[in-house]
């Protein structure tokens, strides 16, 4: 599935105090590749990969300078036969791990990636455990008296 | 003058709210009536207070006074009346002004409509509310006071950002804030409910009816600002997981949580000390998303830390709301009894099962957007936590919830049977499986995740669907009877339906267009065509055009039907605000029934050719129609019999539910 929205912005909600930049989407036709599929390849990695000097934006949105030379490093690389773990490992030994949109899986970022499934999970049992209990607790509840109490009731009845 | 009459004002306003906070609170403590009673007439007061500094801003912007630096750092004798007025909320301080006349006037609300409400907790309610109200005014009368004046006075003034140059703005940031600070009273509900250690049924169906006003402001200012920024920002995306919009998202999916909750407490007295925390939860991630936005911590750790007040007095008022109701959740909520028993599968269970989901989505989506910030403030390092990321984890909390939404509704309060809705449901299955059929075998292009996704929409409109035709008896009934039961139903259950199907409507929208999308890219000289999805798009050169406060180069294009037809003109262009030097892109946009042609114009090539962006959006109107009918859906139950004011007399509703905690 191709990511949900992949572009990010020049921050526009509530777009009030920020510095917004005038954005718009920076892909010119010259640095296309000629093969769809690598170009699939290149435009895909554009959106994980971040514009440094920009405002949240991926490099695949960014009219920046920058960004513009980052997408034609990509596509260097793709055509030099990189795979895209490799370019991705390639552009992050030269601009360091801020250029990832998508945090890697490290021990750093454990508790980023955790978090979501330990929430579920943790939640899910809670309640489980919760009612589970409760239940068990309120149907001891009635004593022999009450019982007695409660079939005398309905027999009246 | 007239500005200083508008900073007088506000500082009688910010002194009357101290009085609204200390007298009733007091008066509610000793059983005063006479001081109980102080809090209405001040919140009112202090509402037209707040409402004549905001005209008196409003009038330095309409005059176009640059002796006030507000005025002349962010308007311009040129700029157009509409923008004017609606730059007064257009920078920090204005829109600061504009929160709280929003705050003041949900407290004038209470005051107003609550006179059924037991004096006790009208007065803890309004006196919380005007705590709020208190810290807001001395943050704008110490740190960001609107109404300087700057001698001598400048002949013009520096202009409104010209992205801010947009009905988007007249519109956008209001809705979003009766959003954000309509939760308040739900909060000021919460603490008024803790401080008497007090909360039944009764209480539930007086906080209904300002959540839902709240969660529909908010539904309709993100749906805005999504609009605002696909149209304005020129590629045609509408959500970015961009902070700024996570700040906004973060109170509605807890809003939205809320509101499910609030049902199953008001209903069956159950969920009373989750909900009074969501309560809680909603309006801190309302402050949260304030801190984030106003102290520029977003942009960077160190940004913050180079001119911090104002971050700093708003981190002091977050900490200090936020801390104190948890401190006071803490000590009272085990006060609070717990309410009637169910069984996992019940309509109580789906609603637990919904809040799960959304509280999770909820942190999971607050971690991404903090996780940053910790990791520079902790290691100094900066990584980048972007859509990636949030598309990773969001998704797939988000699907399982959305698959189970029609079931609830189905399912009997208590106990349920989850196989008799699924035999209910079965028609709407099959329907949504053969859209599936449908999409995957004739629409040209369509993947496995477009097949399976505009399938999961339909379920989310067949289902509701479903749920109201079964209520009104069709099948079981005549026609003629199943017409007039229907339109019988409580407006609650048209409400629920509608906001479902908003929700089925815009995951429509969004999953037709980003996996439908169809996108071209080209430099193009005068006569040169380019096709897009049938279309064909004939680029008739570049004219100059004289704005009020800027040029543009307007890129003419004719397009044509598959069969060769003239559909008409469309205009790309781009903009130079002259007063600030700022350049934007105005989109070209042509709507067909619910989809929309998007051109976009680029930079020029070395050859002279200019570059064009155009796409084909399938349905990507029904992103935001989806987000109306929800809103609509709100409005619905909003309207419902037992919510109308005067409908839960204090005196009637309260032996019915009331749950007392020992004292």
């Amino acid at each position: 599935m191709r990511p949900f929205v992949s572009r990010t912005l020049a921050p526009l909600l509530l777009a009030l105090s920020l510095l917004a930049s005038p954005a718009h989407a920076a892909l010119d036709p010259d640095e296309l590749l000629d093969d769809p599929v690598l170009e699939e390849r290149a435009r895909g990695l554009s959106a994980e990969l971040r514009c440094m000097v920009c405002q949240n934006q991926s490099i695949d949105d960014s009219n920046a300078e920058l960004a513009r030379d980052l997408r034609v490093l990509v596509r260097e690389r793709i055509l030099a036969g990189d795979s895209d773990a490799e370019v991705i490992e390639y552009v992050v030994s030269r601009y360091g791990e801020f250029v990832l949109l998508r945090p890697p899986f490290t021990l750093r970022n454990a508790a980023l990636w955790a978090s979501p499934v330990l929430l579920i999970l943790g939640g899910g049992g809670f309640i489980f455990f919760a009612t589970r209990n409760r239940r068990r607790q309120e149907v001891a509840k009635l004593s022999e008296e009450e019982d007695q109490k409660l079939k005398e009731l309905l027999e009246r009845g | 003058m007239t500005v200083e009459i508008g900073h007088f004002a506000l500082v009688l306003a910010f002194v009357l709210t101290l009085v609204q906070f200390t007298v009733p609170l007091v008066g509610a403590r000793i059983g005063d009536e006479r001081m109980m009673a102080v809090g209405g007439p001040t919140a009112v007061a202090a509402f037209a207070l707040t409402l004549l500094s905001f005209a008196a801003l409003t009038y330095a912007y309409i005059v176009s006074d640059f002796s006030v630096v507000n005025v002349w750092e962010n308007s311009h004798s040129q700029k157009p009346m509409l923008y004017k007025v609606t730059g007064v909320w257009g920078n920090h301080e204005g829109s600061m002004l504009l929160w709280i006349v929003i705050l003041a006037a949900f407290a004038a609300l209470v005051a107003w409509f609550g006179r059924n409400l037991p004096a006790t907790l009208r007065a803890n309610v309004l006196a919380v509310q005007g705590l709020i109200g208190a810290s807001f005014m001395l943050f704008i009368l110490a740190t960001s006071n609107p109404f300087t004046r700057l001698n001598p006075a400048p002949m013009e003034g520096r202009d409104l950002n010209p992205l801010l140059q947009d009905i988007g703005l007249a519109i956008h940031p209001p809705l979003l804030y009766l959003g954000y600070v309509g939760f308040s009273i739900c909060f000021s509900f919460a603490c008024a409910a803790l401080i008497e250690g007090r909360i039944d049924a009764a209480w539930a169906r007086w906080v209904r009816p300002w959540t839902l006003a709240a969660w529909l402001f908010l539904t309709g200012g993100i749906a805005m600002g999504s609009y605002w920024a696909y149209y304005e920002l020129g590629w045609g995306g509408f959500w970015f997981w961009d902070p700024v919009e996570n700040a906004s998202f973060l109170p509605w999916l807890a809003g939205t949580a809320m509101l499910h909750s609030a049902i199953v407490m008001e209903k069956r007295s159950a969920l009373k000390i989750w909900t009074v925390l969501l309560a809680i939860m909603t309006f801190s991630l309302s402050l949260l998303g304030t801190f984030l936005v106003r102290s520029g911590v977003l942009t960077s750790v160190h940004a913050f830390a180079t001119d911090p007040t104002r971050g700093v007095f708003i981190l002091g008022i977050l900490v200090f709301f936020i801390g104190g109701s948890l401190s006071l959740f803490a000590l009272r909520a085990s006060r609070l009894t717990t309410g009637g028993l169910f069984h996992p599968i019940s309509r109580e269970g789906a609603l637990v099962l919904n809040n799960l989901f959304l509280s999770t989505a909820t942190a999971t989506v607050l971690i991404g957007t903090l996780y940053p910030l910790l990791v520079e403030a902790v290691t100094g390092d900066k990584i980048s936590v972007g859509p990636p990321f949030f598309n990773m984890t969001f998704i797939p909390l988000i699907i399982p919830l959305l698959i189970a939404v029609p079931f609830g509704p189905l399912l009997a309060w208590k106990r349920g049977d989850l196989y008799a809705a699924c035999q209910r449901l079965f028609a709407a299955f099959a329907a949504s499986l053969a859209v599936v059929v449908v999409v995957w075998f004739f629409v040209d292009g369509a993947s496995v995740a477009a097949a399976l996704g505009i399938g999961l929409a339909f379920w989310l409109i067949f289902g509701p669907l479903t749920d109201l035709a079964l209520k009104s008896g069709v099948g079981n009934v005549s026609p003629g009877i199943a017409m007039r039961r229907f339109a019988g139903l409580p407006r609650s259950v048209y409400g629920t339906a509608l906001a479902h199907i908003g929700v089925g409507l815009t995951v429509l929208g969004i999953v037709a267009v980003t996996t439908l999308e169809v996108e071209r890219m080209a430099g193009m000289q005068p006569g040169d065509t380019m096709e897009v999805s049938g279309y064909t798009l004939r680029f008739d050169g570049i004219r100059p055009h004289q704005g009020p406060n800027f040029t543009e180069d307007q890129g003419v294009f004719t397009y044509f039907n598959a069969s060769g037809r003239e559909m008409g003109t469309i205009i790309s262009s781009k903009r130079l605000y002259t007063a600030r030097q700022f350049p934007t892109t105005e989109a070209g946009l042509r709507t067909h029934g619910l989809s929309q042609l998007y051109i976009a114009l680029g930079d020029r090539l070395p050859d002279g050719s200019i570059v064009v962006r155009a796409w084909w959006k399938p349905l990507v109107l029904l992103i935001w129609l989806g987000s109306v009918v929800m809103m609509i859906g709100a409005g619905f139950s909003l309207a419902d019999r037992r919510l109308r004011v005067g409908a839960p007399s204090a005196r009637k509703a309260r032996p019915a539910g009331t749950v007392e905690a020992p004292a």
